[in-house]
Formats: C-alpha cells, sequence, structure tokens
C-alpha cells in the first residue's frame, strides 16, 4: 500500500534530507517549503548529521496496527545538533536507561509492517545511543 | 447583529454502546436537543465527528443524520477537526445563526469508537497526527501527550503525583452526572497505584474513549417558541485558532498558542474579563493538557496549571470549578462529540439544571475543545441571560 508515499520520502527516510533556509540559514526538517523563522521560500536542499540528544521520551505498549509487533518501543523527541526537533523511535537501548539530554545518533531500521495484502517493509530513521 | 441561544440540548450517556449504532446515538442526541426546543424546526444541521470514515467506514455524516431524522432537504455537514470536531461544529453553528443567513442550526456531535477495538483504534487515532512525520513512526496520541508530560515534569519540577487533582476532581464530578461514564469517586492512592500507559501518563492521566452524542439546537431570541421553559443561555464569545500539527514542528512546545489565541478572542467578544468566568470545561483528554489550557488560556502563570488541581481551586468550591460533570476523564472522551458536550453541561450548569452538581451564582462558563495536542482550540464563553 501507499508505494508512491513512500518511494517519495525516501530522501527524509533514509538520509534525513531537510532543508536550509537561503534567506535566514535556518535549518529545516521536516522539510516544509517555507521557512518557519522569516517566511521566505526555503528549498534548499539540506542533509543533517544525524546527531542529537533527546528532548522528551515515552514507552509506547498499546501500539497501533502495523506497529504491534514490535510493542513495546520508545518513542522521543530529538533535537538535531542543528536546531530542528524530529519524532522518531528509539533502537538498541534499555528504555530504562533512556534520560533527556542523552546523546543520539541516526540509523536505519525497519519501521512497520504492512499486515496486509503486499507484505512490503517500510524502513526508515531511527535513533541511538550515541558516545 | 443578533444574539445566538442555547435553545435546546441534548446528550445519550457516554458509554460502550455496543448495541447503538453511529446513526441511532446521533438521532437521540438530535431530537432531544429539539425536544428541549419546544419542537424548533431546523433549517441547518452542522455535524461535528472525528473518526467515522475510519471507525465505521462512513463518511458523508451530514446527510447520514439529516435521512435518519426526517431531515432530508435541509444544509448538513460534517466539520471534522479531530478531538475539536465538536467545538468546530458548534462555532459553524454560531456564525451560521449569528450571520442571519440560518434561523435555526442544529449542531451535533457524535463519535462511535467500539466498532473496533485494540491497534485498529490506535492506528485511527494516529491519523490526527502528522502522518508522515509522527504516524509513521509509530507514534500514538496518548505517546504525544507522554512526551509533554515528561518534558513539563522535567523543565518544572512537579512531584510524582502533582498531576493527581485532575483524576480527583473529575471523578469527583462524575458521580453527579447521569450521562458519565464513570460516576465514583476516586481516593488519591487510587491515582498513585494506577498503571503507566506510556510514562510518565497513568490510566488516570488518560480519559477514556467512548460512545456518545451531545446536540444544542441554536436559533435567536426573536424565534424562541411561547412560553420557552428554560433560562436563556446565549453564546458570548466564539472563536477557534490553529496551531502547528506537529509537535517536533514547536517552538515552544509547553505552551498551547491556539489555546491562548482563541480564549483571547472570545473573551474579548464577550466583553468581559478572564476573572469573570464562573467555570472552566477544558478538554482533559489528558491531565497535562488540562495543566497547559489553564496556563494557555491564561488562569494560572506557566508551570503552575497543575498546581491549580492539587491546591483543591478547581473543585465545584474552588475558585476556577472545572470539569463540573466530570470532563473528559469521568464523563467519557467521545471523540468529536466532546465539544458539544461540552457546550449541552455548560448550558445545564448556567440553567440551573445541574442537579447535585449545581454551581451557585454563575454567569459565565468556558468551554474548549482541543484536536490533538492544541493543534486545533475551540472556545466558546457561554451566558447566563438575566
Amino acid at each position: 500500500m501507499e508505494i508512491a508515499r513512500h518511494w517519495r520520502l525516501k530522501q527524509q527516510r533514509y538520509g534525513l534530507v531537510g532543508e536550509v533556509c537561503p534567506h535566514c540559514d535556518v535549518k529545516i526538517f521536516p522539510p516544509r517549503d517555507v521557512c518557519p523563522e522569516c517566511g521566505g521560500e526555503a528549498k534548499t536542499l539540506y542533509t543533517f548529521s544525524g546527531k542529537g540528544e533527546v528532548y522528551s521520551y515515552t514507552t509506547i505498549y498499546e501500539a497501533p496496527a502495523g506497529y504491534d509487533e514490535t510493542a513495546p518501543y520508545t518513542v522521543a523527541l530529538v533535537k538535531l545538533e542543528e536546531g530542528p526537533l524530529v519524532t522518531a523511535q528509539l533502537t538498541d537501548v534499555d528504555e530504562e536507561s533512556v534520560q533527556i539530554g542523552m546523546p543520539v545518533e541516526m540509523v536505519t531500521r525497519k519501521l512497520r509492517q504492512d499486515g496486509d495484502e503486499r507484505g512490503m517493509l517500510v524502513y526508515g530513521y531511527k535513533f541511538r545511543k550515541s558516545t | 447583529m443578533t444574539d445566538v441561544i442555547i435553545a435546546g440540548i441534548g446528550q445519550t450517556a457516554v458509554n460502550e454502546h455496543w448495541d447503538v449504532s453511529l446513526r441511532e446515538l446521533g438521532l437521540f442526541a438530535l431530537e432531544a436537543a429539539v425536544r428541549d426546543a419546544g419542537g424548533l424546526k431546523p433549517q441547518a444541521l452542522f455535524v461535528g465527528n472525528m473518526l467515522a470514515p475510519n471507525l465505521s467506514r462512513q463518511a458523508h455524516l451530514g446527510a447520514l443524520l439529516a435521512d435518519f431524522a426526517g431531515l432530508t432537504g435541509i444544509e448538513a455537514v460534517t466539520v471534522e477537526a479531530a478531538g475539536a470536531s465538536g467545538g468546530a461544529a458548534l462555532r459553524q453553528g454560531y456564525l451560521a445563526v449569528k450571520s442571519g443567513l440560518v434561523d435555526a442550526a442544529l449542531v451535533v456531535g457524535v463519535e462511535k469508537f467500539t466498532d473496533v477495538v485494540g491497534s485498529e483504534v490506535e492506528a485511527a487515532l494516529s491519523t490526527a497526527s502528522d502522518s508522515d512525520f509522527e504516524a509513521m513512526q509509530g507514534m500514538t496520541p496518548t505517546a504525544q501527550a507522554a512526551l509533554l508530560m515528561r518534558r513539563y515534569t522535567h523543565e518544572y519540577n512537579v512531584p510524582a503525583d502533582g498531576f493527581a487533582g485532575f483524576a480527583l476532581t473529575a471523578h469527583a464530578n462524575g458521580a453527579g452526572n447521569k450521562n458519565a461514564m464513570f460516576q465514583k469517586a476516586i481516593k488519591p492512592d487510587t491515582y498513585t497505584r494506577a498503571s503507566m500507559v506510556s510514562d510518565p501518563v497513568n490510566m488516570f492521566d488518560a480519559a477514556p474513549l467512548a460512545d456518545g452524542a451531545a446536540a444544542v439546537l441554536l436559533t435567536r431570541p426573536d424565534l424562541l417558541p411561547p412560553g420557552f421553559p428554560h433560562p436563556l443561555v446565549r453564546i458570548a464569545g466564539s472563536a477557534t485558532a490553529s496551531d502547528t500539527l506537529a509537535l517536533h514542528d514547536r517552538k515552544d512546545m509547553l505552551f498551547f498558542e491556539a489555546a491562548y489565541l482563541s480564549t483571547g478572542k472570545a473573551v474579548k467578544q464577550a466583553g468581559i474579563t478572564l476573572d469573570q468566568v464562573d467555570f472552566f470545561e477544558y478538554h482533559d483528554a489528558f491531565s497535562i493538557y488540562a495543566a497547559l489550557s489553564l496556563e494557555s488560556s491564561g488562569f494560572s502563570i506557566r508551570g503552575h496549571g497543575w498546581k491549580l488541581a492539587a491546591d483543591n481551586r478547581i473543585t465545584r468550591d474552588g475558585s476556577l470549578p472545572c470539569a463540573t460533570m466530570g470532563g473528559l476523564k469521568a464523563r467519557g472522551y467521545p471523540g468529536g462529540a466532546t465539544g458539544v458536550y461540552q457546550a449541552v453541561e455548560a448550558a445545564t450548569q448556567l440553567r440551573g439544571q445541574a442537579g447535585a452538581n449545581q454551581l451557585a451564582n454563575i454567569r459565565y462558563g468556558m468551554i474548549q475543545s482541543l484536536g490533538g495536542p492544541a493543534s486545533t482550540a475551540v472556545t466558546h464563553i457561554l451566558e447566563k441571560v438575566s
């Protein structure tokens, strides 16, 4: 399902590609084409380093359909070192050890499984503890 | 311009209505409101609903309910703004009557959660967040609230049971509401011992999803039927505002900008100051949302919203009674019907028909309907006409 949609987002999912505003240099993720700071057009692509820290986090036990196989899992708001926040799952971590401020880095992992007809797997960014 | 009067109110009990369909729920509330208004005939129907296309595979609720109620021919549309759908539908009904283009408008909020269960409900709920960049990560509305509550607790050093007052107040008030899902007060240690839903959100920080429908019939004062039996309640202020859909796109996520903006406009339109608001029906889908609504609307300074609950200032005899009929937590959270329940409950209070939960000496009630983490906020001021 939704093959074109996942394909359209491949740069963001696999490469954390956002935008940089040519007018005020603000870094933008997810891409939104209009700079949230100055209102100018911002379509210049920018690849984020994938490094950041945990701004907030929680654990999901009752997961939406398509994600039940991996529950429970930890989700976080990650503050990227270039500025923006991103919503992402944390992976390869013991949830007890997660703290606000913990340094993390982007990795590519399986996001969800289509339980229905095609069995397509969706990959994308998650974050793991970095040193 | 004309005053807009809430001439009729109706509601179903909020519960798991396995034996009642979406259309039957809507019809029950709709007919009750028309009856309560002395049989006034509506020319327009605004339906507040959040997830019927998803949960019941039923869109086009305007035509469906108008048809089922024997009102075929009238203007009838659905208004959707996630959890704020009911408030947004009320706003549309208000605008229609206020403009003079519609004499009487029915606003029905209806939600049927129990036609599916478990992970299918979570998947449906997550469609109200940013599908590409939140839901795709497996996020849920409960997890969004948990992210906010964790950060809030971190920044303001809130103690472990700091939010308990919201659930205690809600359940104490639910005890006096025969339409509430939970009609029993709870003890402080019930909150403390509650299991975690999404840490730090525990079971008593999250409102229960359930089925329900509520309706109001709006009209002009000169069109009320002769011998209209109820004290008049008018909509004195009405406003809606939006914020970023995704939490990660907010510059300051511990402030509900849309609640701030819509409250400011509604209060200004009503020609009052915030301290004249006698009670507040907030959108406590999660206790952190109640705290942030109190702060963003201006009832508390930032970081202190939880203290209003902890210090018993939002109980029925407190300085700002909140969730006076149980709120979302105890009355139950019927999705897009919720904002209309708030209007029905506030009108009930202002008419003096709230029974055991009746507040004394009240003139202005404020109701606020939120979509997601206040990505939409709809605020109304209701006034008892003296």
